[in-house]
């Protein structure tokens, strides 16, 4: 039996305003362990919306978000962060590397505020991630320092740090030119081979394809579910992930 | 959430941002070093004065008067009885018994007692006539009391000893009356009686009305103007520590009876002047230390601004609130601390610098330094209010910052 990573119920996210918006319309979704799930859809269409709920970056106005088995709708904000912090790993379009620190220090920043590790330990699994995503001559650069994709790759060993169950990805290739978009969906396709489930926001019809699993959100529910291919990991992604709690 | 992510990030901030940095430190530093200078002024000034007087009086005086009115016999015997207009005085004036009164005390004050003689006199010396308070003294025991022995500018405590009807005068009455050490004047004693008396000695207290009204002279030529030979109206203590008069004066007063008062209580008009004087500069400080704490929170705010994405990349990555919070709180803190080393030593130099200053007193013809109170309270108490003010002003902006959902930020940037 496969085992669910994540599932939400009758998902809705409502925004209040002069009129009410629904940016997410009753969504029920299962991910499995490992699988790779692209969202696509129109701007507008709710699929940032969606990946934000699933992330616990934003709480739903009805519905439920279950993470690892853990129904979060009734988590205090404290409890939400720590859920992030130790089962979602995030990669945004805009890196979001903090600028003062290196490569390697925003790699240590998710270890570090899980304070669960010693400083030998975090040190060598940062090194490895970097390494792993290519990165090993550029551990002790600034954000500045580096290309887009370089840094994009930086913040994807950065969400990967804590050996997150899920890795949510917005729109991770929007900013990345060609060679970029490629590598760092090919390292996305890696991770989910590896057994962590990977969530990717999109525009990209053509890298949506290479997902596992691609539904297409319109006005905040789902249009269509299209099961894609399916292909083995082309680099070794340090290591697995936690697994889920039973 | 490890404690050394947030100072390493806070750290961060403040290192790479000099710029921000020097005018957050520099802020708090002026604020300190000033508000070191105000207090060092406004104490040394205080406390110079106060010491002039506990110097110039004595720490206790027992009258020979009663704080409330004696009970009246046909008073004590019918309650019925409403007793009026009865003076607060003893039929015959003076002390009794002060001989014995001043052995009990010494048996276990915490100083010495003295007695004394005083009473109003008018002095004369040609076209001049000064009324004064005269106040009659054994030099042998005065010493032990007052300072006058070290107040005296020509002739010494003992010539009243020397001289037959010697009398010592404050320095502004010799020159009222144009009189000099050797000079004769003139003593009208309320009685009637006039006594040719000798100037053996000049003092200076550095109190105007003292050394305009006051003049001193063996107890017997004062009893004499007071027409009561053997009485003694004054018992004056000095203590070892002027600041328990007022527990010394309760005690005493409890003991033998008499009107006991402090210079607290003496001076309690201008004491009281001083406390709200106190309050006035400590508002003012207050004020120059939160106007200081302005800059922290302009910085600390802009700061946050300027780092909201990271704000909401920490949030997102599963840092708490609060911790992100106190990075910014820790950043003020830090600014705030080295702001306080430097303003202790622009305190201290602000108050070296004005300690070298000299004031010329047209009245008094003095010329003395400005009085500065050295006190590691102030540096203390500075500092203390200013890393505080740092702490509060960070606060507001960090928790506002902190507060924004990290989505509406995301979603901003993309």
């Amino acid at each position: 039996m496969t085992e669910v990573a994540l599932q939400t119920v009758n998902l809705v996210r409502r925004v209040q305003g002069v009129i009410t918006h629904t940016l997410v319309n009753g969504i029920d979704l299962s991910v499995a362990k490992g699988e790779f799930l692209a969202i696509t859809g129109p701007s507008g269409s709710g699929k940032s919306s969606l990946l934000y709920l699933l992330g616990l970056l934003d709480a739903p106005t009805e519905g439920e978000v279950i993470i690892c088995g853990q129904a979060t709708s009734k988590l205090s904000e404290t409890e939400r962060a720590d859920v992030r912090l130790t089962k979602c790993g995030f990669v945004f379009q805009f890196h979001f590397l903090l600028p003062e620190f290196t490569a390697l220090d925003n790699v240590l920043l998710p270890m570090r505020a899980h304070g669960q590790m010693s400083t030998k330990d975090m040190n060598e699994r940062a090194m490895s991630l970097l390494m792993s995503l290519g990165l090993g001559e550029q551990t002790g650069k600034r954000p500045n320092q580096l290309s887009g994709g370089q840094r994009q790759r930086v913040a994807l060993a950065r969400a990967l740090a804590n050996r997150p169950e899920i890795i949510v990805a917005d729109e991770p290739t929007g900013n990345l030119d060609t060679a970029s978009t490629q590598q760092v969906f090919g390292i996305l396709r890696d991770i989910a081979d590896n057994g962590q489930t990977v969530v990717v926001v999109t525009h990209d019809a053509a890298l949506a394809a290479r997902a596992d699993r691609r539904i297409h959100i319109v006005d905040g529910k789902i249009h269509e579910t299209t099961f894609g291919g399916h292909r083995k990991p082309e680099i070794a992604v340090a290591t697995p992930a936690v697994e889920c709690p039973s | 959430m490890a404690t050394n992510l947030v100072l390493s990030i806070a750290w961060t901030h403040v290192s790479t941002r000099v710029r921000q940095t020097l005018v957050g430190m520099f802020g708090v530093a002026m604020g300190v070093g000033f508000t070191i200078m105000m207090a060092g002024l406004m104490q040394g000034s205080q406390i110079d004065f106060l010491r002039q007087l506990v110097d110039t009086m004595p720490h206790v005086t027992v009258g020979d008067e009663r704080r409330s009115v004696p009970s009246q016999p046909a008073d004590q015997e019918y309650a019925a009885v409403g007793m009026s207009n009865v003076a607060n005085v003893n039929r015959r004036p003076g002390i009794r018994y002060p001989d014995a009164i001043m052995a009990s005390l010494r048996s276990w004050l915490p100083g010495d007692v003295a007695p004394s003689v005083k009473t109003t006199a008018i002095v004369n010396h040609g076209e001049a006539r000064v009324g004064v308070s005269l106040v009659g003294i054994d030099p042998r025991l005065e010493v032990r009391v007052s300072k006058l022995a070290t107040q005296m500018r020509e002739g010494q405590l003992t010539d009243l000893s020397k001289a037959a009807n010697g009398i010592i005068i404050g320095e502004a009455l010799a020159q009222k009356l144009a009189v000099k050490n050797g000079s004769t004047v003139l003593l009208g004693g309320g009685e009637g009686t006039q006594i040719s008396a000798t100037v053996v000695g000049i003092f200076r207290s550095g109190i105007k009305s003292v050394d305009e009204g006051q003049i001193y002279s063996l107890m017997n030529l004062a009893q004499t103007l007071m027409g009561q030979n053997g009485v003694v109206n004054q018992l004056r203590l000095r203590l070892s520590d002027p600041l328990v008069a007022q527990k010394v004066a309760t005690q005493v007063e409890a003991q033998i009876g008499y009107k006991s008062v402090s210079w607290q209580e003496a001076n309690a008009d201008l004491l009281g002047a001083f406390a709200t004087r106190d309050f006035i500069v400590l508002t003012v400080m207050g004020a120059m230390l939160l106007s200081s704490s302005f800059a922290t929170y302009n910085i600390i705010s802009t700061i946050t601004h300027e780092k909201r994405h990271d704000i909401a990349i920490m949030k997102s990555l599963g840092m708490r609130e609060y911790s992100v919070r106190r990075i910014f709180i820790i950043e003020s803190m830090m600014m705030g601390a080295v702001g306080i080393l430097f303003g202790w030593i622009l305190g201290y130099l602000l108050c070296y610098g004005w300690s070298q200053i000299t004031i010329f007193n047209v009245l008094t013809g003095a010329t003395t330094p400005l009085e500065i109170y050295y006190s590691p309270m102030h540096y203390l108490a500075s500092g203390g209010i200013a890393i505080l003010c740092c702490a509060v002003a960070a606060y507001f902006p960090a928790r506002k910052a902190t507060r924004v959902h990290p989505v509406e930020i995301i979603r901003g940037a993309s």
